[in-house]
């Protein structure tokens, strides 16, 4: 499949979002928590507590939506910095309690409002990036769709970071990076090619850990086999001390883009 | 006279019948206008007060050398990493050509970091430059950066970062992305080792540098006027169909919303920083 093929898979309509991955997975043990306590809810984000088998594990997904209805409630999976700042209410808490974290990632971005910019936008997603980096339990990420840039990012500052085979992450979308080199955005199945996004090209970077194959919404033993595979990377993690972890995921990041001495 | 010299650029010491040295002149870049009064400023002027209108206290933009020398201590700045150079990681179409023409303005990369002192004080100092690239943020620029903290860190040292910066640098595509990560991680090690950070915002500071470093110092000072955002002004005008406030992403409209500890001019800065370095008790030993 070519890159913009996959990126036009990553936004399909039909596709399954973090609600449906979190009733598929988690069930009835799932309680969503509401609230930064700052400012409001953000609905573009989900988030709260679950049991993965006998783990209590803490789940925050950035929603998109299923129809129109849900998609306008959601504003299209792109998340106000309240968005974020729930997130790292509930990440400090999952520390707190020493549960891990799970994160869906599945965004065109955050928010670019003047809502969002008054209330630091950029400052909600850089104190995130800060403090996902020490947080003392263990972070996964997954990206289930879209990876659109610092919006995705301020939820996947993890130790493992994996992506479904038909999901994307960039730094820009195509059609933005092609208005913007090229000032022709019907240039972007070009530009999906040359950003290097899909889960395959990531993977080849050393960028993520793993690429999932794509789950359908009745398939069950996809559905378990995934929560077998995130139960063992979080029992993994969870042995370890709190200094090996955030060694680990500091490491992980800091080899990114160092220069072959 | 050949027939396309009216294509010639033109030259204004050519303009001067046999060029005469004894009819005054000053040439066209000796002049600069001030984009905001449009009073014309010598610009020997300007360089002696920092690049700042001297009628509307307008700042124009430094490059990254002359806002190093502004803020070390004069012979005291040692350059760091100063061998490390984008290359076109991911082969990005076209990108060679553009490091190429972003080197020929004298800049090697979109920022410049070393130790030097400021005020007396040992201090980290990191520069980006407008003139390379606009300081897009590219895997040399993190590196770099998280290097300045990772030595500052290591030598117990306070950091002083001038921002600026059009955001992330696309043709270096996720890497780039990443980096916003890996700086971030490098701030909170140094945060955590109880060292100072101090960010000078300077125009404009966008995008993927605003959602990492930019926003995470103690204490986050900023120019007269500087636009300071995550999203671009076009990208918010096209999404909520409007036009944006003036002021809208100006320092002081980030003041107001509590985004700033303070506004400071040009010609207060280094006197700030000073200040702030020694009410954290550096360069004690100096003195």
């Amino acid at each position: 499949m070519a890159a913009y093929d996959k990126v036009m898979a990553a936004r399909a309509s039909d596709k399954l979002t973090s609600v449906d991955y979190i009733a598929n997975m988690f069930g009835d043990s799932f309680i969503e928590l509401h609230g930064d306590r700052r400012y409001a809810d953000d609905k573009a984000i989900v988030a709260g507590i679950a049991m993965l088998y006998n783990m209590p594990v803490t789940v925050i997904g950035i929603e998109k939506g299923r129809n129109t209805k849900e998609r306008m409630e959601r504003n299209f999976g792109q998340a106000h910095p309240e968005g974020y700042r729930k997130a790292l209410r509930l990440m400090k808490q999952a520390e707190k309690f020493h549960r891990p974290v799970l994160c869906f990632v599945d965004t065109s971005g955050a928010y670019p409002g003047i809502g969002a910019e008054e209330r630091g936008q950029g400052q909600a997603i850089a104190e995130n990036l800060m403090e996902m980096m020490t947080l003392k339990t263990p972070i996964l990420s997954i990206v289930i769709g879209e990876g659109g840039s610092g919006g995705a990012l301020g939820l996947a500052v993890a130790d493992e970071v994996w992506m479904l085979e038909n999901s994307v992450y960039s730094v820009i979308s195509p059609e933005g990076c092609a208005s913007i080199l090229w000032k022709d955005s019907t240039k972007a199945p070009e530009a999906a090619e040359a950003l290097k996004m899909t889960a395959q090209d990531l993977f080849d970077l050393g960028v993520i850990e793993r690429i999932i194959r794509q789950p359908k919404a009745d398939d069950m033993a996809m559905f378990e086999s995934l929560k077998m595979l995130i139960s063992r990377t979080f029992e993994k993690n969870l042995s370890l001390s709190d200094e090996e972890i955030t060694s680990a995921r500091y490491e992980r990041f800091r080899k990114i883009g160092r220069p072959q001495d | 006279m050949d027939l396309f010299s009216f294509r010639k650029p033109k030259n204004e010491l050519e303009s001067i019948p046999g060029g005469d040295q004894n009819v005054p002149f000053v040439p066209q870049e000796m002049w600069i206008k001030c984009p905001k009064c449009n009073t014309m400023l010598l610009a020997t002027d300007m360089e002696e007060n920092l690049h700042i209108c001297t009628k509307c206290n307008h700042h124009f933009r430094m490059n990254g050398r002359q806002r190093v020398e502004m803020l070390a201590d004069s012979d005291t700045f040692i350059e760091q990493d100063s061998d490390l150079e984008s290359t076109n990681i991911l082969g990005f179409p076209g990108y060679d050509a553009k490091l190429e023409k972003a080197r020929k303005s004298g800049s090697k990369e979109s920022v410049i970091c070393g130790e030097c002192k400021i005020g007396g004080v040992d201090s980290e100092l990191c520069v980006m430059d407008s003139d390379f690239m606009i300081g897009s943020m590219g895997t040399v620029t993190g590196e770099k950066i998280t290097r300045a903290f990772e030595h500052a860190t290591k030598n117990a040292l306070p950091i002083v970062v001038c921002t600026v910066s059009g955001g992330a640098r696309m043709q270096e595509g996720i890497m780039s992305l990443m980096q916003m990560a890996k700086t971030s991680g490098a701030v909170k090690r140094h945060s955590d080792a109880g060292l100072l950070y101090i960010t000078v915002l300077t125009d404009p500071t966008t995008g993927g540098v605003t959602a990492s470093f930019a926003m995470e110092g103690d204490i986050i000072l900023a120019e007269p006027e500087t636009l300071i955002g995550f999203a671009g002004q076009r990208v918010i005008e096209q999404t909520i169909r409007q036009k944006l406030p003036k002021d809208f992403q100006r320092a002081e409209f980030l003041i107001q919303k509590g985004f700033v500890d303070a506004v400071v001019s040009r010609n207060n800065l280094k006197n700030t920083i000073v200040k702030l370095l020694k009410i954290h008790g550096y360069g004690k030993e100096a003195e």
